[in-house]
């Protein structure tokens, strides 16, 4: 295995392991739904072979599920003195670094499952759309302190546009 | 007209407790209300008479032939077909020729047409009412602190834009309404179509609310009185022209306000440079390769319909010439106390103002068949979208073509960090053919799969305080992005870079026609400069000024 992108030295933040259950579940539903969707053609036609989609897609699904409690591992953030640093992803790993004045709002979202295990997941956006900064699996209680001290950091290094 | 020609201030106009002259302020954590209060008067009292008089915090009207430019004509025209149908048939009523297929013909035998004329006669003078009343009711305000406007009849609008978050500042004269003396000032700020629109405003009214905005908007506490004595004399004279005359002088005028602006534009697009750039254009090699198509299509199965089927792209190639051609005839690009100044446009013109600080990312760029001769174009990113394509195209352009020593001009008066011999030296390196080891930190060797021609110059580097990225080997181009601007920045890595030990980088800026973004690179080598821009970045925005562009000389001349 070749190393991964990744910054040296940086105490990376992970977010809740219960947020695997947040992914799996989603993954399940998602599974299942496309799942059945696909499979209607060979139910209405009994052709033996069209049954290969959903079966090959559902595979797709298990092998993610699997790895989702990997992918939740690789998530993680940290507050530095001038900026944010987030880092997501596993095989399209992706390392973000916002600085803190240039925030223009930030929203925290929770989901129907997110709220069954008590997550909230927490939006830093910017004037670029790309910017794409989205922590999700913090328990709520992280995500309100977080967004608090991201205001207050963020009113003290005011920048313009 | 031209009595009322310039916006007057409305009189007898009691006002409403909501529209108080006194100019609102939003709260702003930096400085107590009673300091802007003092302030306020301060600024505004400081402008020049003649600019005070549109922004003085008081509710303004705008031009009477409004209604004339924004529509009215086009019910003028309808008018005009009903009149002459109208009088074909009366003609023929009276002296005879009936002819029973003529709409008003049939209708006055079925005994609808009194009833018909009653209803159009209604229609015509309710619509006038409205084109008067959207005019009454369309009022805008200037304070220190925002730009305002209120419009609309039955759903009421009100806009307000804060002038420290404006983006740019367009004046654009179509040519009805240049014949009519009126301007459209449009004030942009970040956001999609977040612009605020004063349109029509009389000419000079415009010009001289744009020097007031900007000089409001710069933070300047005390203005130079010289302006003001200019202008004055200026207006002065110009009562005792004729109407007809002035309007010619109007429309013949510069484009600039003399003494606002360094007359002379760094660029000038000559008409065979411009013709070349248009021909030498990818769009002309495919409308070329398209028009040998439909010979090819129609020699080999000898039907003319073919030449439909292509309509559609050959009245697509006809539009993108036209607006080519527009934007870059009477091209003018100038430095101006408060920003660039980029103007366009034979008979319908368009001049817009870029305070400082307002470009996020900047983009020169050479077409394969410029190349030969040496031509660029610039593009640029700014926060105010408009949802208007054409209007866009036209504003992400600053450059349409240039050789290499108007790029540097350019680059010189949007970018001034980089005008230093050191930088210089690296932006030739980052527009050069090929460069081999300087200072740009180029793809290795490894990633030729992934960039077959372009890997020696796909490439970044630090110029001064802007990220630079050096890309393509056909399609040339270097992007600029000053790190004041940069909003974040990311690097990023799929499966395929991973096996490669390469990454991507990517600077992201607000939304635009450039995307800062450079692939197949050395991991370690992103890592470092992500590093570095992530921590200098910072350290940029937490030093830049602009949006207060005059504020930080300009208030300590004065104080001294």
């Amino acid at each position: 295995m070749t190393e991964r992108l990744d910054l040296p030295d940086i105490d990376w933040r992970g977010v809740s392991r219960k947020y695997v259950f947040v992914e799996v579940g989603g993954l399940v539903i998602f599974g299942l739904v496309v799942a059945a969707a696909t499979s209607i053609p060979t139910i209405l036609t009994g052709i033996q072979w069209l049954a290969a989609i959903p079966i090959s897609l559902g595979i797709i699904f298990i092998i993610n599920i699997m790895l989702t409690p990997r992918r939740v591992r690789a998530i993680g953030y940290m507050l530095r003195d001038d900026d944010l640093v987030f880092r997501r992803g596993l095989m399209f790993r992706r390392v973000v670094a916002v600085p803190y004045g240039r925030m223009q709002l930030v929203d925290i979202n929770r989901g129907p499952l997110d709220r069954a295990v008590g997550l909230s997941e927490l939006k830093f956006v910017t004037a670029a759309a790309s910017t794409g900064v989205v922590i999700p699996g913090l328990p709520e209680q992280d995500a309100e302190e977080l967004r608090d001290t991201l205001v207050a950091l963020a009113e003290s290094r005011r920048a313009g546009l | 007209m031209s009595e009322l020609n310039e916006n007057e201030q409305e009189s007898g106009h009691a006002p409403a407790p909501e529209q108080a002259p006194t100019p609102e302020h939003a709260p702003t954590p930096e400085n107590a209300a009673t300091q802007e209060n003092a302030a306020s008067a301060e600024m505004l009292s400081a402008l020049p008479t003649s600019a005070r008089r549109l922004a003085d915090g008081e509710w303004h009207r705008l031009h009477p032939a409004t209604p004339l430019l924004r529509g009215g004509i086009a019910l003028l025209a309808i008018i005009g077909v009903i009149i002459v149908n109208a009088r074909d048939f009366f003609l023929e009523m009276f002296f005879g020729g009936d002819n029973g297929f003529e709409p008003f013909v049939r209708l006055a035998n079925e005994g609808f047409l009194i009833p018909v004329i009653l209803a159009v006669l209604a229609v015509l003078l309710l619509s006038i009412a409205g084109f008067y009343f959207s005019w009454r009711m369309h009022t805008f305000r200037i304070t220190d602190e925002l730009v305002e406007v209120r419009s609309g009849i039955l759903f009421r609008t009100n806009r307000r834009g804060r002038l420290d978050r404006i983006q740019g500042i367009n004046i654009s004269r179509p040519i009805f309404a240049r014949l009519f003396g009126a301007a459209r000032l449009e004030v942009n700020v970040a956001g999609q179509d977040a612009n605020v629109e004063l349109a029509y405003l009389g000419s000079r009214g415009a010009d001289e609310l744009r020097v007031a905005i900007l000089q409001l908007a710069s933070g300047t506490r005390t203005a130079d009185a010289t302006g003001a004595t200019g202008s004055d004399a200026a207006s002065g004279g110009d009562q005792t022209v004729g109407l007809i005359e002035k309007r010619v002088n109007e429309l013949l005028a510069p484009e600039l306000d003399p003494h606002a602006v360094a007359p002379e534009s760094i660029v000038r697009i000559r008409i065979p440079r411009l013709i070349g750039s248009l021909v030498l254009s990818e769009a002309t090699v495919m409308a070329i390769l398209v028009a040998i198509g439909i010979i090819v299509a129609i020699s080999v199965s000898g039907e003319i319909f073919w030449l439909l089927a292509f309509l559609p792209g050959v009245l697509g190639f006809v539009g993108y010439l036209f607006s080519r051609l527009t934007r870059s005839l009477r091209y003018s690009i100038s430095s101006t106390d408060d920003g660039i100044r980029i103007g366009f446009g034979l008979l319908s013109t368009s001049n817009e103002t870029l305070p400082p600080g307002r470009i996020h990312a900047v983009e020169v760029s050479q077409p394969l068949m410029w190349r030969p001769a040496g031509w660029w174009e610039i593009k640029i990113n700014t926060a105010s979208q408009a949802s208007n394509s054409a209007q866009s195209a036209a504003k992400k352009t600053l450059m349409p073509v240039g050789d290499l020593e108007d790029v540097h001009r350019v680059l010189q008066l949007i970018l001034p960090s980089l005008a230093d011999a050191e930088s210089r030296a690296l932006l030739e390196a980052g527009l050069s053919a090929s460069a081999h080891d300087d200072a740009f930190v180029t793809s290795p060797k490894r990633a030729r799969a992934l960039r077959w021609f372009s890997w020696r110059r796909n490439g970044f580097a630090m110029i001064s305080d802007a990220v630079a990225l050096r890309k393509g080997a056909i399609w040339r181009s270097l992007v600029l992005v000053p790190q004041a601007r940069l909003q974040s920045v990311s690097m990023d890595e799929g499966p395929l870079l991973r096996r490669m030990g390469l990454a991507e980088l990517r600077m992201h800026t607000v939304a635009g026609p450039i995307s800062a973004t450079i692939g197949a690179l050395d991991r370690s080598d992103v890592i470092e400069f992500f590093n570095e821009v992530s921590r200098s970045a910072v350290q940029s925005a937490s030093v830049d000024t602009s949006h207060r562009w005059r504020s930080q000389n300009g208030a300590t001349e004065a104080t001294e």
